[in-house]
């Protein structure tokens, strides 16, 4: 059976002078960024960015929809936030302990949902996280419908202090820019070539000895443990976990967030976490309606824009780049 | 016998009840999903908030129009059908020849649209709604509700009707036919188009004649649909989408399994249909009447 691709083809990788030039504009930007904008903003969307790529790469690079990664966002965040509160982790231990859990909740799950695929899997994450939701909702060590509140701000590795958000800022950043290079390097690999193969066509792949459900599996754990670092850093954020984080609105939000913004590209879901926490934040005072436009905006994309604002702008070049060449 | 497993037989027999209430919701709701899974090859996120339509239709249709119960229960469905008919229409339709994920992700942003607006407009909290059947009958050994009754029988009646229809029927013969093979139904003179605009609306309908038969039965609010559906993709994922009287026979069943973990081990009751989805994924991925596809 013929389906058509999810998603775009991802653009060429390379250094040339230009990528290396827009890279050092966009670096500075980010360290200036936090004098002109409001930094706890930018964190926030640093967070739900490095969460929307990690997203993406089994959505945009692996071609499986998952409909439950809040549980690996929000179980991340309550394992950081309780480290941290209860135990005195200091920051990075906290987080590290946020990711690894993440990791391994992502190998239980992964294990069996890639025995189904397409919307089955889709089905199949959405179910297990509401399995782990009303886990959350009813264990202790999660303070039900309070949450973990108050999540002290200890120093990172005990010098660097982050009591202030202007210097939480930059520790935020190094975090998203880490991921952000891990999701970057597993994509341009070999590793991320397989993937790309197995979305196109998974019964070619494995007839060229490629072993697809271990592939499909490493990618759904390493998405699920990057997931966990922007969960982990979200709570130090916010100093607060709760169960907002593991809902199903949640997951929905960063299928949004990746589609918006074009799966299947490297830097499309940066641009959709920006333009949906923008959003959210500047309605805000709408209440409910926040989640009627957000259903709209789902509508429009999916049936008007599919390949997402950098996915558009990626067929648009392209197409003039083919026009100039002709 | 019940003093062995420590258990009053009230509160089994009331539970068991409770979980074949759940169970009539999860048939009704996972069949329509199959059927319309079947012939449009898309997951319909929105089902959930189409059962809600329904009770809200129900609520509406008494508390604007006057229309009681048992009106609602025809008027009500029908609207919501309608309703699901226009957007297969204008939206669902231009999504066939892409991917299945698309559909999913198009209805799930008309379930955020339709919450939100009801939301909006009722606010999160249930709204009452009149038992239309007061009273019950007592069996001696536990109290049965009149409109408990009634929901399990007329549930299982419009299951057994529907599973009839489509197994047994010429025209459920062109459906099986056309979600096999599209284009030679087609080639036969049958307005294929049509008819799945037809299915939709009555997959939908389905769900909101579910919705109706809950109004009474639950409060009536506009988170009743998005709490229900996740639970039925899992119903959904167990039975598997290949059969009519498996999805039936599904819902049910896991009803009635989540009634009695009520009773041994309530911490457990909701989620034992997820525990019960990961066992049959690990023992036989595609379902307990599913077949691989």
């Amino acid at each position: 059976m013929t389906t058509t691709p999810l998603a775009v083809t991802a653009p060429q990788q390379g250094f040339s002078p230009v990528r290396i030039l827009i890279g050092i504009v966009v670096l500075a930007a980010l360290i200036a960024a936090p004098f002109a904008v409001y930094p706890v903003f930018l964190m926030k969307v640093m967070c739900f960015a490095l969460f929307a790529c990690a997203f993406n790469l089994m959505l945009g690079y692996t071609g499986l929809l998952s409909f439950g990664h809040a549980m690996f966002f929000g179980g991340a965040s309550y394992i950081c936030a309780h480290t941290i509160k209860v135990m005195g982790f200091t920051p990075e231990l906290g987080i590290l302990a946020g990711v690894a859990f993440a990791a391994v909740l992502g190998l239980l799950v992964g294990l069996l949902a890639i025995k189904r695929q397409g919307i089955y899997f889709a089905m199949v994450t959405l179910a297990l996280s509401q399995m782990f939701f009303f886990f959350c909702l009813q264990a202790k060590f999660t303070g039900g419908e309070d949450g973990l509140q108050a999540v002290p701000r200890r120093a990172f590795f005990g010098v660097y202090d982050i009591t202030s958000d202007f210097n939480l800022y930059y520790a935020v950043l190094v975090i998203f820019l880490i991921g952000f290079a891990i999701i970057y390097r597993a994509v341009y690999s070999p590793f991320g070539q397989v993937l790309k193969a197995i979305r196109e066509n998974e019964p070619r792949a494995i007839s060229l000895g490629y072993r697809a459900q271990q592939y499909k599996l490493l990618a759904f754990v390493l998405s699920a443990a990057l997931t966990g670092l922007a969960g982990s850093t979200k709570a130090i954020v916010f100093q607060l976990a709760s169960l907002t984080d593991v809902a199903w609105q949640m997951s929905g939000e960063v299928v949004l967030m990746t589609l918006v913004g074009g799966m299947g590209t490297i830097i499309g879901p940066v641009v959709g976490a920006a333009v949906i926490v923008a959003m959210q934040n500047y309605l805000a005072s709408l209440g409910e309606w926040v989640l009627v436009i957000q259903g709209v905006i789902f509508v429009l994309a999916v049936s008007l824009f599919r390949r997402g604002i950098v996915g558009e702008v990626i067929a648009f070049v392209k197409a003039r780049k083919e026009k100039a060449g002709a | 016998m019940f003093e062995l497993i420590g258990v009053a037989p009230q509160a089994l027999f009331g539970q068991l009840l409770l979980g074949l209430i759940n169970g009539a919701f999860y048939a009704m709701l996972s069949l329509g999903l199959a059927v319309i899974f079947g012939l449009l090859n898309v997951i319909n996120f929105t089902h959930g908030a189409q059962y809600m339509m329904g009770a809200f239709g129900a609520w509406m249709a008494l508390n604007y129009l006057g229309i009681p119960f048992w009106g609602a229960l025809i008027v009500s469905p029908i609207v919501v059908a309608i309703i699901g008919m226009i957007i297969e229409r204008t939206l669902l339709r231009r999504l066939y020849n892409l991917d299945h994920l698309y559909g999913l992700l198009l209805t799930f942003g008309l379930a955020l649209i339709i919450e939100g607006l009801f939301r909006r407009q009722y606010g999160s909290s249930g709204l009452p709604y009149g038992n239309p059947l007061p009273g019950g009958t007592n069996l001696g050994f536990m109290f049965l509700p009149n409109y408990r009754a009634f929901v399990v029988v007329a549930s299982l009646v419009v299951c057994l009707v529907t599973w009839f229809v489509i197994e047994r029927t010429k025209l459920g013969s062109y459906l099986r036919a056309a979600t096999e093979r599209p284009d030679l139904v087609q080639a036969f003179g049958i307005d294929v188009p049509r008819m799945i605009t037809l299915t939709y609306g009555f997959g939908v309908g389905l769900a909101a004649l579910a919705g109706v038969l809950a109004a009474p039965a639950y409060q009536v609010s506009p988170t009743m649909g998005s709490n229900l559906i996740i639970v039925v993709f899992a119903v959904v994922v167990i039975g598997g989408m290949g059969s009519i009287m498996g999805a039936i026979v599904t819902g049910f069943g896991l009803g009635v399994v989540e009634g009695l973990t009520k009773v041994f081990y309530p911490e457990a009751s909701s989620t034992v249909i997820f525990v019960i989805m990961a066992i049959v994924l690990m023992v036989k991925p595609t379902g307990l009447f599913g077949t691989a596809k």
